[in-house]
């Protein structure tokens, strides 16, 4: 059990109200003790280091936060770590596997979908929840899908790009992985 | 950005909300979708002593139409919700124009149609295509429930008239007389930002003929502006191209838009008889094809 106080603040007062949560965050259960004020965005990035998750505006506009909740993208910034009690987080961090990165991350990796990669993480998770309910995306609904993430530097045109041909790399995977199966 | 100190509860009933917002004195905000909430408390414009979370109380989550045809909406009701329910083009055809045009689609991942109408927010887009419905919250406290029609539900900006031990726990539109046609249209600089200006159109057929009808305005004025006068012209009518005009001038006079960054009075007033000559000259055509 880890104290989450210090991600809010050094001095924490006595009658400070204090919430025990259990969250399962890129497949590893936790079970943390929070001030109820803290945001996801704190707890992923100062509690479980995970730095992946990055804030821009902290206004609720530019996405750069955003994770899955239960597999649906949240800004992390503007949600209570107590609400993710029992839930299940997957931040940027959980995208690679052991046997290498995601199909997603390969996308912006060969279709140059960043460039200073402030936004990547969440417009990867994005993307990513995207994927999992439509394999096959037309440009507009990318498109669509992606446009409460704000980019910078590119354009878009990469971002949408890599988010197509990870997304033909996926159906792709899929029908060898159906095809190889017994 | 943080908020400032509050404790939290998560009840599991409705019941349980609404003691715990009595016990609260008025110290307290629900927490619902939080997009609204969780922004402004981070501001500070809402220092809350204790967060009622409604996440957790199952059954809230519903939409649909009652077997007599009245269409409630649950206080956990996501926009995205109804932005992919692929059936509420034709029953609610003003709200499933609407839903897509919400903020941006992370943040209707977790808004609800209930929460922005409680946000009272000028500029919310539910407001005025609940009005346009003819609609009304139910709220819940602790001696029953009542209904309030959206007309009368806000009284200011950012503010509604719900006591302060009252949960909202649904929104309902009534049965149509007759077909329900209608649309929204809102002109914005990009997604994600609030209306330049949001019209909601609403109207009930009984084969051509208009049974009701009802108009609503956003970001066109201090609050949502229902301008039923407009739509109530067209009462008793066939859609033409003069009654069409007719109400899109008098919704233009009903608005009460100001000059800023995001146009001039004039020129909002201008988008606001388009945009319901739009809606109109659109259902005239499907009507009348259908006949
Ligand atoms: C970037 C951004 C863009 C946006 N753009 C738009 C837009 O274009 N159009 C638009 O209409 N909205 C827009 N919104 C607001 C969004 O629609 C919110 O979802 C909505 O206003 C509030 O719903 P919520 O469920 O998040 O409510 P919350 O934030 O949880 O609550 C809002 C207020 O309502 C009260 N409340 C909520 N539910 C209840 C209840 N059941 N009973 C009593 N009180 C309750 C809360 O206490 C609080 O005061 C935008 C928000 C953001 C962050
Ligand atoms: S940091 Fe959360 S939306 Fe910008
Ligand atoms: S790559 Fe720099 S903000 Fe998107």
């Amino acid at each position: 059990m880890t104290s989450l106080f210090a991600a809010v603040t050094t001095e924490t007062p006595v009658d400070t109200p204090i919430r025990r949560i259990t969250v399962t965050v890129n497949g590893k259960q936790h079970t943390l003790d929070v001030e109820p004020r803290l945001l996801l965005a704190h707890l992923i990035r100062q509690g479980l280091e995970l730095t992946g998750t990055h804030t821009g505006c902290d206004t609720t506009h530019c996405g750069a936060c955003t994770v899955l909740i239960d597999g649906s993208p949240v800004k992390s910034c503007t949600m209570f770590a107590v609400q993710v009690d029992g839930h299940e987080v997957t931040t940027v961090e959980g995208l690679a596997s052991a046997s290498g990165l995601h199909p997603i991350q390969e996308g912006f990796r060969d279709e140059h979908g960043l460039q200073c990669g402030f936004c990547t993480p969440g417009m990867m998770l994005t993307a990513k929840a995207l994927l999992d309910e439509n394999p096959d995306p037309t440009e507009d609904e990318v498109r669509w899908a992606l446009s409460g993430n704000l980019c910078r530097c590119t354009g878009y045109q990469n971002i949408v790009k890599s988010v197509l041909v990870a997304a033909a790399r996926l159906r792709a995977k899929d029908n060898v992985e159906e095809d190889e199966a017994p | 950005m943080y908020p400032a100190r509050f404790s939290y509860e998560a009840p599991e009933t409705i019941e349980a909300a609404v003691e715990l917002l009595g016990g609260a004195r008025g110290e307290a905000r629900v927490l619902a979708g939080g997009q609204s909430l969780v922004p402004m408390m981070k501001l500070r414009f809402a220092s809350p002593e204790t967060l009622i979370d409604i996440n957790n109380i199952p059954g809230l989550a519903y939409h649909g139409a009652d077997p007599d045809g009245t269409y409630r909406i649950g206080a956990l009701c996501r926009h995205v919700d109804l932005e992919k329910d692929g059936d509420l083009g034709t029953l609610q055809p003003t709200m499933a124009a609407a839903a897509p045009l919400i903020a941006d689609p992370i943040v209707r991942m977790r808004g609800t149609v209930v929460g922005s109408l409680c946000h009272a927010d000028p500029q919310g887009d539910w407001a005025s295509v609940m009005g346009a419905l003819g609609g009304s919250v139910v709220a819940q406290g602790p001696n029953g429930r009542r209904s309030i029609p959206c007309v009368d539900f806000v009284d200011g900006p950012f503010q509604n008239v719900l006591e302060p031990d009252e949960l909202a726990i649904e929104a309902f539109v009534p049965a149509p007389v007759g077909t329900r046609a209608g649309g929204y249209l809102k002109l914005e600089r990009r997604v994600g930002d609030f209306a330049t200006v949001g019209v909601a159109v609403s109207v009930e057929f009984s084969g051509t003929q208009v049974t009701r009808a009802g108009i609503g305005l956003t970001g066109v004025g201090a609050s949502t502006i229902c301008a039923g006068a407009a739509a109530e012209m067209l009462v008793g009518e066939e859609l033409n191209g003069d009654n069409i005009a007719r109400a899109a001038g008098h919704a233009a006079e009903m608005s009460q838009p100001r000059s800023d960054h995001r146009g001039s009075e004039a020129y909002k007033r201008h988008i606001v008889a388009t945009f319901v000559t739009r809606i109109l000259s659109s259902l005239q055509r499907t009507t009348q094809e259908v006949a």
